[in-house]
């Protein structure tokens, strides 16, 4: 992890629907800064400004208040230079393509050679352990696949960033604890930096380097705890320190919803 | 398409005639042993069974092979009718091709512009409930003022039926990716128009071609009642006009016409089904 920043974020509002009835403000007064390389989860209660933030950062929203910074120059510019890839909760796949071709989407976009987006779209098959599957269709593949795939599509222009928008919040427990494992490895192998939105305290403390509580209406950040499990094993669910992470992310949260 | 699958289309079409037809001549009979009375009753049948108005289906299918005098030539019936019907298709497939250009380029300005869709919409709409017969004479009129061939005009025609259904469609089909997908486009910093071939158009096709085979039954029919009203020589409509003015002297002959514009319908609705085949034959090979 180095330490230069990824992302900066400061002194946020978003308000939505601004001066009409139904206005909302989901994020007030955010200052956040995630270094090159961290793995950063965003958790909290429902509807408290998760996806919203994440939005901001990936240019898909854009603030009221306040700036976004992302490497280094603003969250518009990064967009356009593809610095971040997005996975959502559904994998969103297009039915109509087949598994290497919706990981090729992004490489044709970018005017990538046809052999060229071949290659790349089978080291990326590979890496999320779906060798064989790229003359599939997205809807002969199960929910866990198609999100391998979706992971598969965001990195496969290999971005310095990668967003997920609680990308296993669809799978059942045994194939999420499987994807997380997956995921950590993908990480390491590519170094990227990753913002993770999920309402899973086990998920936030077992992926993350730190853990950011938000406190909803208005949305803010309540803490930020950090969290260092080491190297990542299935064991590591079993380890005290693992249940140490959860305990204090369980606690911040407890402490979010007493507030209201 | 697999032979079997060939096989089985076969048998299920010979099978719905040979009940029709079972069904037509069943009923003719029946209405003969009773004077066109439901059995056991004094009440009248629907439909006289005489053979003016129920013609034996074996006259019907006779008269398509009778010999039938075209101004100086002579030819037998299904002859004749395909020359006709080969005219009706050109004017039909003008309309539907111009159609389907002014239909999908208003779904395509609809779905751009959500003001424009506001705006044209209901306009659009309201087209449709203006009578053909009303609006033929004034496009042949404007047609011939322009010095514009009577074939385009009854294409014109045509199109007037064809570009509603491909209209209303197609924008729904260009607005039927979720926001999620939109929004992935997005993040690929996409533009508009890479958006429209990448996402849009290829999410249409399954609302785009149920609607194009109601377009193109409905520039069959376009082009038909154009050519009726026009009261051009060439076409099957005008054939349809004459053997309906004669119905009370050779009624065989005017089913064995609407037998000749129902082929041809169903020629125009096979060569969208194959289109669709090759449009989507990529979604067809899941088997889910
Ligand atoms: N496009 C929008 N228009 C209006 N309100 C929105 C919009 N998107 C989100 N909100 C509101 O902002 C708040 C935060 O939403 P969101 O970021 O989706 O929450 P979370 O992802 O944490 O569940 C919610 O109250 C939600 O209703
Ligand atoms: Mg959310």
């Amino acid at each position: 992890m180095s330490e230069k920043n990824a992302i900066r974020i400061s002194d946020v509002d978003k308000v939505f629907n601004e001066e009409r009835d139904d206005e909302v403000i989901a994020l007030s007064n955010i200052n956040l800064d995630i270094k090159e390389g961290e793995f950063v989860s965003l958790i909290g209660p429902s509807g408290c400004g998760k996806s919203t933030l994440l939005r901001l950062i990936g240019d898909l929203l854009e603030p009221t208040q306040g700036s976004v910074e992302v490497f280094g120059k603003s969250a518009h510019q990064a967009r356009i230079d593809q610095d971040y890839g997005m996975v959502f909760q559904h994998a969103g796949l297009f039915d109509w393509r087949r598994v290497a071709a919706n990981i090729e989407l992004p490489l044709e976009l970018h005017g990538w050679s046809k052999s060229d987006r071949a290659t790349r779209s089978q080291e990326m098959l590979d890496l999320v352990k779906l060798p064989d599957f790229g003359g599939y269709y997205p809807r002969q593949l199960s929910g866990g696949m198609q999100q391998r795939v979706s992971i598969a599509r965001a990195l496969s222009f290999k971005p310095k960033l990668l967003l997920m928008d609680e990308p296993f919040g669809a799978l059942d427990e045994m194939t999420r604890e499987h994807m997380q494992i997956e995921l950590l490895r993908i990480w390491e192998e590519t170094g990227t930096t990753v913002v993770f939105v999920t309402h899973s305290i086990p998920e936030a403390a077992f992926l993350s380097n730190r853990v950011v509580v938000l406190s909803p209406r208005p949305g803010r950040v309540h803490s930020v705890i950090d969290v260092d499990l080491g190297q990542r094993t299935e064991s590591t669910r079993e380890d005290p320190s693992f249940f140490g992470a959860a305990t204090e992310i369980r606690e911040a949260l407890r402490a979010v919803e007493e507030q209201e | 398409m697999k032979s079997s699958k060939v096989t089985r289309v076969f048998f299920t079409v010979s099978f719905v005639i040979f009940f029709l037809v079972l069904l037509w001549e069943g009923y003719k009979w029946m209405g003969q042993q009773t004077d066109d009375l439901w059995p056991g009753t004094n009440f009248g049948l629907p439909i006289a069974t005489n053979d003016t108005i129920m013609p034996h289906f074996v006259d019907v299918v006779g008269e398509l092979t009778a010999e039938i005098r075209d101004g100086r030539s002579s030819m037998p019936m299904y002859a004749f009718l395909l020359k006709k019907a080969w005219f009706t298709f050109q004017e039909a497939a003008i309309g539907f091709i111009l159609g389907l250009t002014i239909g999908m380029g208003l779904a395509v300005f609809m779905s751009r512009w959500k003001v424009s869709e506001r705006g044209l919409l209901p306009w659009i709409n309201v087209s449709q409930t203006i009578p053909l017969i009303a609006l033929a004479p004034v496009v042949v009129t404007w047609g011939r003022n322009q010095g514009l061939p009577d074939l385009f005009s009854i294409s014109l025609i045509s199109t007037y039926l064809t570009f509603f259904p491909v209209a209303v469609s197609g924008l729904r089909g260009l607005q039927s990716p979720d926001a999620a997908h939109v929004e992935l486009m997005h993040s690929y910093a996409a533009s508009w128009r890479t958006t429209l071939f990448k996402l849009r158009l290829p999410a249409a096709r399954p609302y785009l071609f149920p609607a194009l085979k109601l377009a193109g039954s409905l520039s069959v029919v376009g082009a038909i009642v154009g050519e009726i009203s026009i009261g051009r020589k060439t076409g099957l409509g005008r054939a349809i006009l004459e053997y309906a003015l004669r119905y009370a002297i050779f009624p065989e002959r005017l089913y064995a016409s609407v037998i000749g514009a129902a082929f041809l319908g169903l020629s125009v609705f096979g060569m969208i089904n194959l289109a669709e085949r090759f449009f989507m034959r990529r979604t067809r090979e899941v088997v889910s």
